[in-house]
């Protein structure tokens, strides 16, 4: 039987809005692909000091005075915190996968201890780098 | 007129065509990366903040070379394909199609830069 009513039919509203209570869950998912994109910035950065330092001394003095500055450093800053929280999510994602933790409770603990992780990962970077 | 049974058209590969492909990619590529990340934020994090000499010194040893270039070429990756679900999400029609593309471009432009890179200053 032909769908008659194609395209036409009531949809669920937007994640985002007065429709949904933000939860851990939700949130914590959002804030994975949130910080998995924004890494693209600090790529951009490194692949540009890399080129810069292959190709001449003054290149690499520009992009390594830019990376070192107080703005690459809130950059790199954040994106740390970003790949530390993104490779939790991503735990969470492959424990999910192999069918482990799937229930709410234990997605929300994980959710917490992605934010605490990432934070306190953050912070041994930065002593360690 | 197709001989085919309607099962026989929907098992195998879903909605998307080409199955769970695009799924396996990112779960074999974050696990890879859950190794190469922590190494690359070690070697890059230390190169960063040397002169030019130590920098080229740095990537001029086999370790801290292989890593990044690793790290660039699956991390790259893995952003291009997960990106694509991103915008697969809020993007439709002929605008998607030319938003997947640049993302692919911009993916695979850096992973020829960061390669260029790395072996010009190993050589």
């Amino acid at each position: 039987m032909a769908d008659v009513n194609r395209g036409n039919r009531p949809l669920s509203p937007f994640m985002i809005g007065t429709y949904y209570r933000p939860q851990m869950t939700s949130m914590s998912s959002i804030l994975v692909r949130i910080t998995g994109n924004a890494l693209i910035v600090a790529t951009f950065m490194i692949v540009w000091w890399l080129v810069a330092a292959a190709v001449s001394p003054e290149c690499f003095a520009t992009a390594d005075a830019f990376l070192r500055s107080w703005f690459g450093d809130l950059v790199f800053f954040f994106s740390t915190w970003a790949l530390w929280y993104h490779l939790g999510g991503g735990l969470r994602h492959l424990a999910w996968d192999f069918g482990y933790c799937l229930n709410v409770e234990t997605s929300e603990k994980l959710g917490w201890a992605m934010l605490i992780g990432a934070t306190v990962l953050t912070f041994l970077t930065m002593i360690v780098t | 007129m197709s001989f085919r049974t309607d099962r026989q058209r929907a098992v195998g590969l879903g909605a998307a065509k080409s199955g769970p492909e695009h799924h396996w990619h990112m779960i074999t590529s974050s696990i890879a990366l859950l190794i190469l990340i922590p190494l690359f934020v070690l070697s890059f994090g230390n190169a960063l903040g040397g002169t030019y000499e130590e920098v080229l010194a740095t990537y001029s040893r086999p370790y801290p070379s292989i890593i990044a270039g690793l790290t660039l070429v699956v991390g790259l990756i893995h952003f291009k394909n997960g990106a694509q679900v991103l915008i697969e999400d809020y993007v439709g029609g002929l605008k998607r199609k030319f938003t997947i593309i640049a993302v692919n471009m911009m993916s695979y432009t850096l992973i020829a830069a960061g390669l260029f890179g790395l072996v010009k200053l190993a050589l």
